[in-house]
Order: structure tokens, then C-alpha cells, then sequence
């Protein structure tokens, strides 16, 4: 069995973590695996110089999503004796995070009750409402 | 020796533009002899630019640019309208690669390219075309920009194909690189001493058209509104700003216009849109003028010629299409397939010519402005006889304006802004393109860097603070002489542009290349 865990980089991921953690501890084989996006998209506006930077930037937005947030995870659950991995990508959230679980074949995604709030979220609605009205995988949403 | 040559270069260009100012300050009189004689020293260069073919008045640069465009739609067989539909799919990102998510996209590289191009050209340009050419030249301008779109993917093409990558991730191309790297790809003499001849003209033409003239015109409509100040404010508010993008990294003011453009684009062409929209009975007649007028002139100086030259002139002006400044721009984009940024930068002259230019020539036609002799049919000239008349007297954007206004009362105000924004962001490409080529001549380095962006800043205030004619006509007769260079060696290089169509072509349809689903 594989399971997604959709982490944002703030302290609710934790709770995530944990859980996801509790259940693959209680089934065998499986297999965890971490995503972190980086917020994206190609239809935004850039400079000319902002554009030639991009690929530098993009490896170091990478670097940085996984030296500070996916490594740290996927090293906590090694040493609990779970097989974990992850993935880094840029793109919209709720879109990213059901793409890979869905090529993955993933039965479950497990995302943590997104932590920002204020006007945009009600607005536009958080990652994770996007993601539990969208996805095509059944989603678990940690509190 | 590279910063010898680069400190006399960079005092060359600050003496060039400083003594005309400092002398007008001074004494305007003396201002008027140092621009006489800055005439002088740049005219024989600006009239060879812009000299007319013997025997008519068509200036052989815009010609050297149809005949450009025109080659390369046959040599590609009509590119422009064979690949269309992809270059659309590409910009909608259906060929590309989710694994490259977070890379500079097709739409990215477009939309950047495009706010260097999108201004006062779109706004200024055709209503000095419609007014001097008439309604017919609206259709010249729509067909030249139709042509510019093979120019477009014949340079952008390219611009990607012979970029330069570094090991640290960033990219650095345009014409000057593929003249340079293609000629000694093909075993052809010359390419570096064309790369730097090309690179000297951009050099100029950024701190000219690309910023002088955007500088003077934007003062000239901030005070349309505000009444006259000294131009020196405005160009040191100007520069401040641009100067906090470029060298001091803020790229949030960047950002933000980059926003705020793409959205007086739109609404720019929205407005547009309303005014057809209210005078819909007047459409149909509006392109019978455009039809008439492009075969018989409709009584404008100088017939359907003087139509046909003013609509080619200001599609070329307007869209940039053989210049080469839009290679710089696409060459950030990543892709495996260089020709795919061709066909994307192909939808530039498309939306810039065909679509906003047409637009505001519409816009100004059915709002009746220029006025008509209701006894022949035929346009009314003014005193002067070099223009149509119009009904208080407007050419330019104040014409633009004029023709909005009647239909939307608030809209000058909003088109004043959208004249100012469009200029910045004009300023802040053609820094980008400007540097690109202080680059290739003096080699990449932050003291390089910082030397050519403080030149740039100081343009700025020039170009707002003082009457620069000649120094405005040498600025763009650079950029033009940009498109002597790019173009001619565009002819030499085709054939390696015309290998990437075929080799793509025939993977597209064996279905090797294909959509991935998002």
C-alpha cells in the first residue's frame, strides 16, 4: 500500500506526519511518500531577467523545500523503520498532490487542516478544500 | 583593455547624452546647437536609416523589413498559419513536461516578450498612421503584421537554439549569440564582428526607443493631465524607480507591473471592444474605409502609397518583428525543442499588430475624428497638407484619446496611466535587452552589470528632462539598424531553422511528440 502525506512546511504537517506514520506502522508494506509543492503557475508574469534567472532560482526552491521540510520527514521515518521517499514539485497544490497520488497509484492522501487562513481562503477556498473536493484518491484530513 | 574600451564606451554614450542637457539648462540656444550639432554628427546615419527608395517616398528599411517577412512566409511555407493551432496548444502548456514544472514556461516567455512590445507603438504609432495614411493603412498594417510573424519564429527559433547556458542556471541569448555561434556552426566569415555590430545598435537602440522616447512621451502625457512641470522630475522619479528595479533587486515593483500591464492590455482592448460594440452599425462601414483606402488612399497624402507606407512603417515600429529584440526575450524559455518557441513568439505580432493595433485604428475611424468631405467622400488634409484633418485638431495619442473619449468620457484618464505603465515596462525590457548585448561585448560581471544599469538610469532623465529630436531619430534609427544586421544574417541562417521544422514536423506527426495530460 502507498500513502501520500501532503506537507505545506508549517507545524499543522506534524500532525499529518504522525498519523500517517501510526497507520503504515499498523500495515504492512507500505509505503510513504512525502510531497512538497512549491506554489506555481505558468500562466504568471515574469521579467526578462526574472526569466532568465528561473531555472537557477527553481533548483534552489528545491533545494530549500527539501533541506528544511521533506528531508527531515522522510529521515523521521526511515528511523521509525518505514520505508518513505519524496517528492518535491512546483504547480498548483491541490492539482500537484492529486496528480502524483493518482500516477503513483496511491490509496490514500493524508494532508494536514490547512494552517493559513484569512480573505484569500475564503475567498479561493485553502489547498487542502481544493484538494478534498478534487481529488480522485481518497483524502484523510488531519485536525 | 575590455574595461578601457569599456569606461570610453560608457563615457562616449553619457557625453552623447549629458551635453545636449546640461547645454539646454544653461542656455537653450546653445541646447539647440548641440542638438544641431548631435544632427550633424548622427545625421548622415539617420537619413541612410530612413532614406526613401529612389523615385518614391518608401523608406527602404521598412521595405528591407516586408521583403524580410515575406521571405521567410514563403521559405516556411506559412509557418504562421500551418502551425497556428499548435503554437496555441503550447502556450496553453499542453506539450509540456510536468516534470518541468517551476521552469520558465511558453506563456511566461510570450507574455514577457510581448510587454516590451505592447505600448505607445499600439496607442501613438497607429494613430500617426491613420491619421497621415487613412484608414487603408490599417489593412498594410494588418498584413506586415501577418508577414512579421515568420520574422518572429525565424529569430526566436533561433535566440533559443544558440543561447548560452551557464553552470550557475542562468541563460543569456538573442541575436548576437546566434549570429556568432551560427555562422561558425555553418562555416560562414564575419559572425563575431556582425555579433558586435549587432550589439552596439541594441546598446543604442535600448537607451534611445527603449528609453529616452518612452521617458519623453510619458511626461508628455502626465502633463497633459497635470499641466506642464519640468521634465527633469518626472525622469528622476523614473529613473528612482527603475534604478530600484534593475540594480537594487526590487523586484516587487517589477512584478507588480508586470502584473498591472497584462491588465491594461486587456483592458485597453476591453474599452476597444465596448466602443465597437455601441457603434456596431458602424463597423461594417468602418472596414469598407479600411478596403477603400488601402487600394485608392481615400484622398490622404500620397494615395494608397502614403497608406501603404504609414501602415507598414507602424506595424514595423509597433511589433518589432526582424529587429531581434524578441529573441533576447524568448531565449529564457525552457524547452528540449527550440523551434517551439518559435511558433509560440510567432502569436506576438498576431496580438500586438493584428489585434491591439487594429483595435485602436477601428476605434478611431468609427469615432469619427477624422473628418471627411461629405461632397466627395474623401478625407479632408489639413493646413499643412501632410495629414488628414481632425476634429480638434489631434494626431498622435492625443488623437487616440480623443477617439475613446468620445465613446467613454473617463477612459483618456485611464489611457494617460496605461501610456505611463506601458513605458515603464518597455523600459524595464529593453534594460534586459540593452544589457544582454553590454554583456556579450564586455563579458558577463556585476561591475560590468551595474555600469550599463546606472547608463541606463541616466538616460531616463535625458529622455524626460530634454527636446531631444535628433538624438530621439538617431535611437531609433539604431533599433532599425538592428533589423539591417539581424535580418541579413536571418537569411543565412534559415536553413538551419527550416532543418528544426522539418525534423519537428515530422515527429509531431508520427506522434512522437505528443500532449502529455496534465
Amino acid at each position: 500500500m502507498k500513502l501520500v502525506i501532503g506537507l505545506d512546511g508549517h507545524s499543522s504537517g506534524e500532525s499529518a506526519l504522525a498519523f500517517a506514520k501510526d497507520l503504515a506502522g499498523k500495515t504492512p508494506l507500505c509505503e510513504l511518500i512525502v510531497v512538497y509543492v512549491i506554489e506555481w503557475s505558468p500562466f504568471s508574469f515574469q521579467t526578462a531577467e526574472e526569466n532568465a534567472q528561473r531555472h537557477k532560482r527553481r533548483e534552489e526552491e528545491i533545494a530549500l523545500a527539501r533541506e528544511r521540510v521533506v528531508d527531515p520527514a522522510v529521515a523521521a521515518l526511515r528511523d521509525a523503520g518505514l520505508e518513505a521517499r519524496a517528492i518535491v514539485r512546483h504547480g498548483d497544490v491541490a492539482d500537484t498532490i492529486d496528480n502524483i497520488a493518482h500516477a503513483e497509484g496511491a490509496s490514500q492522501i493524508i494532508v494536514a487542516r490547512n494552517s493559513a487562513g484569512g480573505l484569500t481562503s475564503r475567498l479561493f477556498g485553502s489547498s487542502t478544500a481544493n484538494l478534498v473536493m478534487t481529488a480522485r484518491v481518497p483524502v484523510t484530513v488531519v485536525a | 583593455m575590455k574595461t578601457s574600451i569599456q569606461t570610453l564606451f560608457a563615457a562616449a554614450l553619457l557625453l552623447a547624452g549629458t551635453l545636449p542637457a546640461q547645454a539646454q539648462e544653461a542656455a537653450p540656444s546653445i541646447g539647440d546647437r548641440v542638438n544641431d550639432a548631435f544632427a550633424t554628427f548622427t545625421g548622415p546615419f539617420v537619413s541612410f536609416i530612413f532614406a526613401p527608395i529612389p523615385g518614391t517616398g518608401f523608406p527602404w528599411i521598412v521595405m528591407w523589413l516586408v521583403i524580410g517577412a515575406t521571405v521567410f512566409t514563403v521559405y516556411f511555407s506559412a509557418v504562421q498559419f500551418r502551425f497556428f493551432g499548435h503554437a496555441v496548444a503550447l502556450v496553453k502548456g499542453d506539450y509540456s513536461d510536468p516534470n518541468d514544472a517551476g521552469e520558465v514556461s511558453h506563456f511566461q516567455a510570450l507574455a514577457t516578450a510581448l510587454s516590451g512590445t505592447v505600448g505607445l507603438g499600439n496607442i501613438a504609432g497607429v494613430a500617426v498612421a491613420v491619421g497621415i495614411g487613412g484608414p487603408g493603412a490599417t489593412f498594410w498594417m494588418i498584413l506586415a503584421g501577418l508577414l512579421g510573424m515568420a520574422s518572429k519564429f525565424t529569430e526566436c527559433t533561433l535566440g533559443v537554439k544558440y543561447r548560452n547556458e551557464y553552470e550557475d542556471g542562468t541563460v543569456s541569448g538573442g541575436p548576437m549569440y546566434y549570429i556568432s555561434k551560427g555562422f561558425d556552426e555553418l562555416g560562414l566569415p564575419g559572425g563575431k564582428i556582425l555579433a558586435v555590430l549587432f550589439s552596439v545598435f541594441c546598446i543604442l537602440g535600448a537607451l534611445g526607443g527603449g528609453n529616452m522616447f518612452q521617458a519623453n512621451q510619458a511626461h508628455v502625457q502626465i502633463t497633459q493631465i497635470t499641466g506642464d512641470y519640468p521634465g527633469l522630475i518626472t525622469g528622476f522619479i523614473f529613473a528612482a524607480v527603475v534604478f530600484l528595479v534593475i540594480v537594487g533587486g526590487i523586484k516587487s515593483i517589477a512584478r507588480v507591473t508586470e502584473k498591472v500591464v497584462p491588465f491594461m492590455g486587456l483592458m485597453y482592448v476591453g474599452a476597444a471592444l465596448i466602443v465597437l460594440v455601441v457603434n456596431y452599425d458602424l463597423i461594417g462601414w468602418a472596414f469598407g474605409q479600411i478596403f477603400a483606402g488601402a487600394f485608392t488612399g481615400l484622398g490622404v497624402a500620397g494615395g494608397f502609397v502614403g497608406a501603404l507606407i504609414q501602415g507598414f512603417r507602424r506595424a514595423a515600429f509597433s511589433n518589432e518583428a526582424g529587429v531581434g529584440s524578441a529573441a533576447i526575450a524568448h531565449s529564457a524559455v525552457k524547452t528540449k525543442e527550440p523551434i517551439t518557441e518559435g511558433f509560440v513568439s510567432l502569436l506576438e505580432p498576431l496580438i500586438d499588430t493584428v489585434v491591439i493595433c487594429t483595435m485602436t485604428a477601428l476605434v478611431i475611424i468609427i469615432s469619427q475624428q477624422l473628418m471627411i468631405d461629405q461632397a466627395t467622400g474623401n478625407y479632408m488634409l489639413n493646413e499643412a497638407g501632410d495629414a488628414i484633418a481632425t476634429v480638434d485638431g489631434n494626431s498622435g495619442v492625443a488623437l487616440t484619446s480623443a477617439a475613446f473619449g468620445s465613446a467613454i468620457g473617463w477612459f483618456p484618464y485611464v489611457l494617460s496611466l496605461a501610456v505611463v505603465l506601458f513605458a515603464f515596462s518597455t523600459m524595464i525590457s529593453w534594460s534586459y535587452y540593452g544589457l544582454k548585448a553590454w554583456t556579450y561585448l564586455f563579458g558577463e560581471g556585476k561591475t560590468t552589470e551595474l555600469i550599463f544599469k546606472l547608463i541606463f538610469c541616466v538616460f531616463i532623465v535625458i529622455g524626460a528632462a530634454a527636446s531631444l529630436g535628433p538624438v530621439i531619430d538617431f535611437s531609433d534609427a539604431a533599433i532599425f539598424a538592428m533589423a539591417v544586421v539581424n535580418i541579413f544574417c536571418l537569411y543565412f541562417l534559415m536553413k538551419v531553422v527550416r532543418a528544426e521544422l522539418n525534423n519537428y514536423s515530422a515527429r509531431l506527426k508520427s506522434g512522437e511528440i505528443r500532449k502529455f495530460s496534465h
